[in-house]
């Protein structure tokens, strides 16, 4: 490897030695593009005039406070994850492979992922916990028109997390051909990094756009964390700036239970899916099962950067509930006629929060998604 | 001289045949016996599994194996005591742990405890050589020896690495994939013989090797042992004669050359 691959005591490449010389590969073929204006220009053509880049920044006309969103609901795809499926499947065509797999949990990132394998001509394959296959049929369907086969996974606890192990076996026996299209900034080096530097276009233009819009920086970026991708994407370019940066957990019925997906804010170090993370577990090292309202947010580890930034200081972690998110849901909807995700609203639902407490900072929030995909469970949990 | 060095002597020239078992599989007593049967048998040297809820480099086999041992409440703790009954009853057959990261880190003194209970090596699937060295490290301190794999297309500093890292013996894997791949036969003497140049521990094959055919073409390419997992797995899942399939692969690893 050309790069070390930590964040501090985080990250590494924690791996089988059959998968090290594929993510050696992807490591020196995704260092080479970044040297490459065609990769480049032929990226950012891709972003300006398939995917809809730059994504607008929206002050809100009547939401309580100084909030500015970016909005990546806009996006092509309807959340972040389409900035770096094309970085992603460019680099997979780079490396000369024709076929992609990818994990999902509730369809977004196999979505996104089809999406590129419909677009570069790849032969897609999304793994899916079975449990999320039933509750995702639609999206299911749509990876399915636009090609991938969607395999359900039956092991462990058939959700995300399966769905990773078992892209991983997949890959573990198919890396001549195949790449692995991860879905977060988080598994072994270089996704961390790579996910990062193709979601820092998101952060980049809101910067940019904040400059222009309020004359100056924002007092405190917010994202959702998952596995943070999008957080991290908006982070980055804030890095040596004096903002606040604050990463919001899904806290689930609550972090003094154990149903909430809050690694950062409960876990502790450990290694799962190829890094050196914090993730949730018990004292034998066995993955604890998670819980959030939205799918995004429902996973036992988080991407190492995250884990360092935690640990360094530099960013706050803070988490939010179900009840917090469904109400930001819903406030955003009624005051400024956006629907967005649910891993969203957690984003929000801080920042309104934060907004009560200081409502003079100007508080920018990555609305990361679109809130399609949660419309009818919100009617289900609204009623 | 440790319990791998002297099992190699003791072999003259024979391969070596070692047994893998999930530990608490499917529950505490019987995985016990079952780990006796395969010593019954003529296995060598036992490898034991310690379950991890995401096994990433295991096959369905492994999997449910490890699923049944959670399902009657196993934990690590448990499986370090049944090291070290094991051990009380077989002083000689080295036994190596195979396990994943997360369990190695969770627990304080994890390897420490291994060695304590008479655990001779330890092999962590999702640790790569490239990641190897703090854990080695804690290794030599305690007494345990390191094991690592190679694959065909592990490239020459990669094995170099294994090399200085790895005692006991190297772990070959023959073909890319998870534990009960099939090998189809084919073992991949340019692998043994690269180890070979780079003075790695002795080239043991792992994975896909469950019928006797198997078994010599791996000691055919130049493997000094063989490690059936899957196929012994699913033996006692379905309540086979463990045994009994232990002892016909074992038959497959005597050099005819030597004994005649």
């Amino acid at each position: 490897m050309r790069l070390s691959g930590r964040f501090g005591r985080f990250g590494g490449c924690y791996v089988p030695e059959i998968l090290v010389p594929a993510l050696e590969q992807l490591e020196a073929a995704f260092l080479d593009a970044q040297e490459d204006p065609a990769f480049t220009s032929e990226l950012n053509g891709l972003l300006a005039n398939y995917a809809g880049r730059p994504t607008p920044l929206t002050r809100c006309r009547n939401l309580p406070g100084n909030i500015y969103l970016k909005r990546e609901d806009l996006l092509h795809g309807g959340a972040h994850k389409t900035n770096q499926v094309l970085g992603q499947g460019l680099l997979a065509r780079r490396m000369g492979k024709t076929r992609l797999i990818a994990e999902t949990g509730a369809g977004q990132h196999g979505v996104a992922t089809a999406i590129v394998g419909a677009l570069l001509g790849f032969e897609t394959v999304i793994y899916m916990g079975a449990e999320d296959v039933e509750r995702q049929k639609l999206n299911v369907f749509r990876m399915e028109l636009m090609g991938a086969r969607v395999i359900p996974v039956e092991s462990g606890g058939r959700t995300l997390k399966d769905a990773i192990n078992e892209a991983l076996r997949d890959w573990s026996a198919s890396f001549e051909g195949t790449h692995y299209l991860l879905g977060t900034a988080a598994g072994p080096h270089p996704f961390p990094t790579m996910v990062r530097e193709f979601q820092r276009i998101i952060g980049r233009e809101a910067r940019a756009q904040m400059i222009e819009q309020l004359g100056r920086l924002p007092d405190a970026v917010v994202a959702c964390v998952g596995g943070g991708s999008n957080a991290i994407g908006l982070f980055a370019d804030f890095m040596d700036d004096d903002v606040r940066l604050i990463g919001v957990e899904a806290a689930g019925k609550g972090l003094n239970g154990v149903e909430h997906g809050a690694t950062l804010l409960r876990g502790t170090a450990g290694v799962l899916h190829g890094a050196e993370t914090y993730v949730l577990q018990d004292s034998d090292g066995q993955i604890a099962d998670t819980w959030s309202v939205s799918a995004g947010l429902d996973y036992p580890a988080v991407g190492p950067e995250h884990a360092h930034l935690k640990d360094s200081g530099r960013a706050e972690y803070v988490g939010c509930t179900d009840a917090e998110a469904l109400s930001a849901f819903k406030a955003l909807a009624t005051n400024e006629g956006i629907l967005c995700a649910f891993e969203s609203a957690h984003a929000l639902a801080h920042a309104l929060k934060l907004a009560s407490q200081e409502p003079d900072s100007a508080i920018l929030v990555g609305l990361s998604g679109r809130g399609d995909k949660d419309v009818s469970q919100a009617q289900a949990l609204l009623a | 001289m440790s319990r791998y060095s002297a099992m190699f002597d003791r072999l003259h020239g024979d391969g070596a045949f070692g047994a893998f078992l999930m530990l608490g599989d499917p529950d505490l007593e019987t995985s016990a016996r079952l780990l006796d049967d395969l010593v019954a048998g003529g296995a060598d040297m036992v490898e034991v599994g310690i379950p991890f809820s995401d096994p990433v480099a295991d096959g369905p086999v492994i999997q449910a194996a490890a699923k049944r041992a959670f399902k009657a409440g196993v934990r690590v703790g448990d499986c370090l005591d049944l090291i070290a009954r094991f051990r009380s009853r077989h002083p000689d057959v080295p036994v190596g742990i195979l396990t994943y990261a997360n369990i190695v880190m969770a627990r304080a003194g994890f390897v420490r405890d291994a060695a304590e209970a008479g655990a001779d090596s330890l092999l962590i699937a999702d640790v790569p050589s490239l990641e190897a060295e703090p854990f080695v490290r804690e290794m030599d301190q305690a007494g345990i020896e390191s094991v690592l794999i190679a694959a065909a297309n592990t490239p020459d500093a990669a094995l170099q690495r294994i090399a200085k890292f790895s005692s006991a013996y190297t772990y070959c894997v023959s073909r890319a994939g998870i534990t009960g791949t099939h090998a189809g036969g084919e073992f991949d003497s340019g692998l043994v013989n690269r180890l070979k140049a780079a003075s790695a521990p002795p080239p043991i094959f792992g994975f896909g090797i469950s019928r006797p055919e198997h078994v010599r073409a791996a000691l055919a390419a130049g493997a000094r042992g063989v490690i059936c997992g899957s196929a012994i797995v699913e033996c006692a899942a379905r309540g086979g004669d463990v045994a009994a399939l232990v002892n016909s692969l074992k038959a497959s690893t005597r050099n005819e050359s030597s004994t005649q």
